[in-house]
């Protein structure tokens, strides 16, 4: 066995303890919407925060591919836990790959030896939904520190994470696309929440809204412009690694109409229950899906991080929204598989908690703009492959 | 290659909602720091398409070939009309 095969195994071994721990207190997280911090506190311990560094970081040389099935594995037991998981590990990719000065190293570093846990704000009131663009700039005090203030309408697990990665205006004469990220340590801010989160459905990611408040260095600015940052590694592995998780909620109604079909099956021995046919159908689409995520994955480790093209840019666009569709054809047929005992919040088989955790994947960064986004890329793309 | 630069710097003031002329900015100002997104690039594209009777490959179509009027001109001549 080579050392990447080794290291996968572990790597998926220890996401499925974890992925035990995060299902015991997958409805509790659901019912409370609070934080899934048993399920969080095991993947920490396994050291699968700070996997995907590279070892001269502190991490295990882990591949996105990697991180994607852990995602999934994780998912598939607790949409939260998975999803905090992706959002941190979108951030660690902007640290490992545009956070090349000596302090952002060290920070970096840190993240690993402590196991910290990183967040983002990027979205901001008043610019509808476009995380392009900032209204707040970095207001630097001539000494080397600066300030910002930034209204964020949701920051996922804000209240429990230990590092804040937010975007800004280079400065206050700066366009509203010329944005910097900042990383903002949890003792250089100040978070007062300005709305609640109840919501329909990824309850335990606790996103409500804050004025974040940061008083902080200048070193604390990565070096690479966040357009640059977005285009080349944040968008990317944040779309492929919530896909992962949406797979995994797939997986999880999945695996549920497939008991279900079973034990149907045990019922009345030498008849093949009704269910199985449409158990068929789903395999048919669950295939693809698991397909398309890997696919992607893998693409992107190939990559090398290398700049991204517009064709590159279209797939990165079109997964998000192939995998936010996918989900719900897929929980929706599970549920069809399971019938009315799916529907029933009594019942051991009840669906509800994937399906409405599947109905938000279309709505964080709406679907609308990234085909909009996605259309105007159109318009010069030629279709050429890599 | 003048007249090309005039072209670059026309299509830019009519197509990239510049912050400031394109027509007097220096040849290696960042263009994204004056405001370039990513819709206007792809206006820009189309116009110099079309003033120049090109088809700019998909290789070429990544942030750094905009990153600057040089860039952009030096990106061009790689492409065969």
């Amino acid at each position: 066995m080579t050392s990447t095969e080794g290291g996968t195994s572990d790597a998926l071994a220890a996401a499925g303890r974890a992925a035990q721990v995060a299902a015991t207190f997958a409805d509790e997280v659901d019912r409370c919407a609070r934080f899934p911090r048993e399920a969080l506190d095991a993947v920490r311990g396994a050291g699968l925060l700070s996997a995907w560094l590279p070892s001269r970081l502190g991490g295990r040389d882990a591949t996105l591919a990697q991180m994607a099935e852990v995602t999934t594995v994780l998912g598939r037991a607790c949409s939260a836990t998975a999803m905090i998981f992706a959002m941190h590990q979108s951030q660690i990719a902007c640290l490992m790959r545009h956070a090349d000065t000596d302090p952002l190293v060290d920070l970096t570093r840190r993240v690993a030896r402590e196991g910290l846990l990183v967040a983002s704000a990027t979205t901001e009131i008043g610019v509808g939904g476009d995380v392009r663009r900032s209204t707040t700039a970095v207001e630097e005090d001539g000494h080397g520190g600066f300030t910002l203030v930034k209204r964020a309408p949701v920051i996922s697990y804000a209240s429990e994470s230990d590092i804040i990665l937010v975007t800004a205006r280079r400065n206050a004469d700066a366009a509203p696309t010329d944005q910097v990220l900042v990383a903002c340590e949890k003792a250089d801010l100040d978070l007062r929440q300005t709305e609640t989160w109840d919501t329909l459905g990824l309850r335990g990611t606790c996103s409500p809204g804050f004025e974040l408040t940061a008083r902080s260095s200048v070193a604390h600015i990565l070096p690479t412009p966040y357009d640059e940052i977005s285009t080349r590694t944040m968008l990317p592995v944040a779309h492929i690694l919530w896909s992962a998780c949406w797979l995994g909620i797939a997986e999880g109604a999945a695996d549920k109409a497939r008991r279900f079909v079973r034990e149907q099956a045990r019922r009345r021995p030498g008849s093949t229950p009704p269910g199985a046919l449409r158990l068929a159908e789903l395999d048919v689409r669950l295939a693809a899906f698991r397909a398309r995520v890997r696919w992607a994955a893998e693409a992107f480790d190939a990559s090398g991080g290398s700049e991204r093209t517009i064709g590159q840019s279209i797939d990165d666009n079109v997964l998000k929204v192939f995998a936010s569709e996918a989900v719900v054809d897929i929980v929706t047929r599970a549920l069809a598989v399971v019938g009315i005992a799916g529907y029933s919040l009594a019942s051991p088989w009840c669906l509800g908690r994937p399906l409405r955790d599947a109905h938000g994947a279309a709505l964080m960064v709406n679907n609308d703009r990234i085909l909009a986004n996605t259309a105007t890329l159109e318009l010069v793309h030629r279709g050429e492959r890599r | 290659m003048t007249s090309e630069t005039t072209t670059i710097r026309e299509v830019l003031a009519a197509h990239g909602r510049l912050s400031a002329d394109a027509h007097d900015i220096a040849e290696d100002a960042d263009l994204y720091a004056l405001g370039l997104a990513s819709h206007a690039t792809v206006n820009v594209v189309m116009a110099l398409e079309d003033e120049l009777d090109i088809e700019i490959p998909d290789e070429l179509l990544v942030k750094s070939t905009f990153a600057s009027i040089g860039d952009i001109r030096r990106a061009l001549a790689t492409v065969d009309s």
